[in-house]
């Protein structure tokens, strides 16, 4: 039996876009990668595809996927991201962006996007380092880095974004790496699939301002890939001792651990989302309104006012 | 007080016995109450106004409001006439005083022969001024024991309504109507406590006291009941009509008001406008409704218009349509958020980064609040690039009455144009306006636009080369420039040529006309117009500024290091006209029509 004509597959081909400006070796190749594979498995109609993202190296995103996108201004993706997905349910909007841009000058807005729990992916490509204007110190890079802004070594605790978005209130918060492609593809399904705010952390090494960073969380470098044992949830003795997601206290225990720390799915809990809940508002408006129309609308509150 | 035929006498003494007794016919007073902002002052003033617009009167209010939280002294002033009101009144006719206080801070705002109304259980001191005429009535005291003994002073702002209405002659039967249509929403014993109030005040024998009493007439026209609102008011309505459906702010006086109105009255309209956590996030969500497909708005008053300058250069280049309302107020920083301003003139126009040209347009009076509102989302979807309203705090909260728009006409349905786009669709075409296609729009040719803050060609690319930044500025600029060629001359006012054109923009308008009205009286030749579009100005003021010898442009901004206001510096960068001066102040107080007159001659002379 023939399929249909229009329901002709969405291929990586057609999901690439112009060739990504991307240092050789750069993890975010895996990052885009791993996307276009998830993509393929989801089968969304391309023209509803939306990938949004504000400025760095990661931020280049949008330029390499080809769908709608939005290249927009340094740290207000999210707020940008927002606009789309609670005007627009039809469409499966994504946003991109490093940790300088997430978690330094767009910090306030995640712990907002995580709190309205606004249904869109956000997947953040952490280096530790300000790459794009070629190596200062970003809010992850650990005490005792040396970048330009820190000769001597950085002085100021690094923010810890697990327990940033834990704490936030953001309904799905995972944590991966760029090495880890099948992982990393397991984790961005679930982030997707999850209705509400969902957050990707993925360690993703600069290997011209910071290389090797991330070495001992990949087994080929000599590290440990340690994986979160979720819960099954088959009454299992040794299913107690198992990490439930939905345990938001042992999601931050998680956040805790000392780095590399570990990989997976750290807290998912579904709430109902700002676009329900603003759509619940919407339609018992409307409701009591009626088919009024937008000059019977008008009208009826200038009414009010003579 | 212009007040016809009845009373020729002389009303300087002090003592009520000395004035004329029977009813006096006024053309049009100006009532001020002053008193504290808990008081229910701006409710008196707002029943009146409403009247007032039910009652073919002309009306035109002026409040100050503390920037505290709760308390400090406030007033209302209304200005009711049965001809045309253009401005709240230089002075009052009648002074409502509850404090010692507010009585010392007012009572050099009446005019000669002007009555003063006191709370006697408050106001202890009383000025021996001649020509002021006073009356002790006490406020306090009466209003508690009318409610019934308790010793709340609440409904104090009802019984000086009650009052009013009966000193002046006032319609009661329509003015209890609005009462109840107010306090009946609340709650029967606040409705009943109002009516008891209101009541008294009716009841006191405030014609014995003066020995006469007023009569307000009633305005020629007829028959249709007027819009009472203020500005704030209608910029949310004219929003509405002009087809915004989403939009996002973070609250900031005067502004606010319009984001809670467009937070409640949107989802009415299938619409949802959204609480940002800060000015940044509110325009980036806003540019995220406008590149959805949507018309948007986004708003704020002086600081917080700073802080979304980064976003609004970012629509300039990626040309995305979004309206920004500023409601100014005085600043710089948080200076005075509670007073007029027009300050921001220069900001609206250059104050993002690179050269981000984009439309400023003012709107002149309240009425005008709710067309410029209209205007403002048609310009941002025909130009796809950032509106600026300039509205200001003086507009946003004072009440006037006007025709209900004919909405059938003017109401756009904003439509999500998602139609599938070409192989050789160009987001930025170099002959003509941009049209994007919003996400969810199917590409022909198989390849999807990035909208993006990067110099790009006419496919969206982003490109660095040199003749494509060159171009593609030109582009950007071209396109408001366009707009500019499509506007006509703005209407002069007044004389057509002679002495002294007076130019303004923004809410001086009443007060501008009513001077030319003055001057021409005392034999002037004074003519006036006002621009609404600023950015881009229509073309051929010259040829206006021509026939007059002195061109004098009015504003409420500082005058700068060169001696120019801010819409000065702009007509003399623009015409290198030197008969161009200015007339400035930051009192941070609206014009009074005197102020303007006296101003105006000593800069001409």
């Amino acid at each position: 039996m023939s399929a249909p004509a229009e329901t002709k597959k969405l291929t990586k081909k057609d999901l690439t876009a112009d060739h990504p400006t991307w240092c050789p070796g750069c993890g975010d190749f895996a990052v885009l990668a791993a996307f276009f594979k998830v993509l393929e498995k989801l089968q969304f109609p391309h023209e509803k595809i939306c990938t949004i993202a504000g400025i760095g190296c990661s931020s280049r995103f949008p330029y390499f996927v080809n769908g709608h996108g939005v290249h927009f201004i340094h740290g207000r993706a999210l707020p940008l991201a927002t606009g789309v997905s609670l005007s627009r349910p039809d469409l499966h909007v994504f946003a991109f962006g490093g940790d300088g841009d997430g978690y330094s000058i767009g910090g306030n807005h995640l712990d907002h996007a995580a709190r309205k729990n606004v249904n869109l992916t956000y997947v953040v490509m952490d280096n530790f380092v300000y790459g794009l204007t070629k190596k200062q110190t970003s809010p992850t890079s650990p005490t005792g880095f040396k970048s330009k802004t820190d000769p001597t070594g950085a002085i100021d605790q690094p923010i810890n974004p697990m327990k940033k978005l834990v704490y936030g209130g953001a309904s799905f918060v995972a944590r991966t790496h760029a090495t880890q492609v099948k992982h990393m593809m397991s984790v961005f399904e679930r982030a997707i699939q999850h209705p509400g705010f969902s957050v990707v952390e993925v360690l993703s090494e600069c290997v011209v301002f910071y290389p090797g960073i991330f070495d001992d969380g990949n087994p080929r470098k000599g590290g440990e890939f340690d994986i979160i044992d979720e819960k099954v949830g088959d009454g299992s003795p040794e299913d107690e001792g198992r990490h439930d997601v939905t345990d938001g206290n042992a999601a931050y225990e998680l956040a805790s651990l000392q780095y590399p720390g570990k990989f997976g799915v750290f807290y998912q809990n579904e709430r109902p989302t700002k676009n329900q809940l603003e759509q619940q508002w919407i339609d018992s408006t409307k409701e009591k309104v009626g088919d009024a129309s937008t000059a019977d609308l008008l009208s009826a509150r200038f009414a009010s006012m003579k | 007080m212009s007040v016809s035929a009845t009373s020729g006498a002389s009303e300087t003494s002090e003592s009520p016995s000395n004035i004329p007794e029977g009813v006096t016919e006024l053309q049009d007073a100006v009532i001020r109450f002053a008193g504290n902002s808990q008081d229910g002052i701006q409710t008196i003033g707002g029943f009146l106004a409403r009247l007032a617009g039910r009652s073919a009167r002309e009306v035109m209010t002026y409040m100050t409001i503390p920037s505290t939280i709760s308390g400090g002294a406030s007033i209302f002033q209304v200005h009711l006439g049965s001809g045309e009101v253009l401005s709240a009144g230089d002075e009052s006719d009648f002074l409502f005083a509850f404090y010692q206080d507010s009585y010392n801070n007012h009572i050099s705002s009446l005019k000669e022969g002007g009555i003063c109304i006191y709370d006697s259980d408050h106001v202890e001191e009383i000025q021996k001024i001649p020509g002021i005429v006073h009356v002790a009535i006490p406020i306090t005291s009466t209003t508690v024991e009318a409610i019934g003994g308790s010793s709340r002073d609440r409904g104090k702002n009802i019984f000086v309504l009650g009052l009013v209405t009966q000193l002046f002659s006032l319609n009661r039967d329509k003015l209890i109507t609005l009462v109840e249509k107010q306090f009946g929403r609340k709650s029967e014993d606040v409705l009943r406590n109002a009516m008891l109030a209101f009541d008294a005040g009716y009841a006191y024998p405030i014609g014995d006291l003066l020995g006469r009493e007023f009569d307000l007439k009633e305005g020629a026209a007829k028959g249709e009941d007027k819009v009472t609102t203020d500005g704030n008011t209608a910029m949310t309505m004219g929003l509405l009509a002009g087809g915004v459906r989403y939009g996002s702010g973070y609250p900031i006086t005067p502004w606010s008001t319009i984001m809670e109105q467009l937070r409640s009255e949107l989802p009415k309209y299938g619409g949802l406008f959204v609480q940002a956590e800060d000015e940044l996030s509110a325009v980036s969500m806003a540019l995220g409704f406008a590149y959805s497909g949507h018309t948007s708005v986004t708003g704020s008053s002086g600081p917080g218009l700073s802080l979304k300058m980064e976003a609004l250069s970012y629509a300039t280049m990626a040309e995305l349509p979004i309206v920004v309302i500023n409601v100014q107020r005085g600043g710089p920083s948080t200076g005075l958020p509670t007073s007029v301003e027009q300050s921001d003139l220069m900001q609206a126009i250059y104050g993002s980064h690179g050269d981000s040209p984009r439309i400023v347009i003012a709107p002149k009076n309240v009425e005008d609040c709710f067309y410029v509102g209209v205007e403002a989302c048609q310009l941002a979807r025909e130009y796809s690039c950032p509106v600026l309203v300039l509205t200001d705090q003086a507009l946003a909260t004072r009440i006037e009455a006007f025709s209900q728009p004919d909405l059938e006409k003017i109401v756009v349905e904003p439509v999500l144009d998602q139609d599938a786009r070409g192989e050789d669709f160009k987001p930025y075409p170099i002959d003509g306006l941009t049209k994007h296609a919003p996400p969810g729009t199917e590409m022909e040719g198989g390849k999807y636009p990035v909208v993006t803050g990067l110099e790009h060609d006419e496919w969206g690319h982003p490109s660095g080369n040199p003749d494509v930044h060159a171009k593609m500025n030109a582009r950007r600029r071209d396109k408001v420039k366009a707009f500019g060629e499509t506007l006509s001359l703005p209407e002069v006012y007044g004389d057509e040529s002679g002495e002294v054109l007076i130019v303004g923009w923004g809410s001086t308008w009443g007060p501008i006309r009513e001077s030319v009205n003055r001057l021409r009286d005392a034999g002037r030749k004074v003519g006036t117009f006002h621009l609404r579009h600023i950015n881009p100005m229509p073309n051929g003021l010259e040829t206006i500024f021509e026939k007059f010898d002195h061109v004098v442009v009015v504003e409420m901004n500082d005058e700068g290091l060169y001696g120019n206001g801010q819409l000065a510096t702009l007509l003399r960068s623009r015409y290198c006209d030197p008969k161009i001066v200015s007339v400035c102040k930051t009192d941070g107080l609206t014009y009074k029509v005197r102020e303007i007159i006296e101003r105006i001659d000593g800069v001409i002379a």
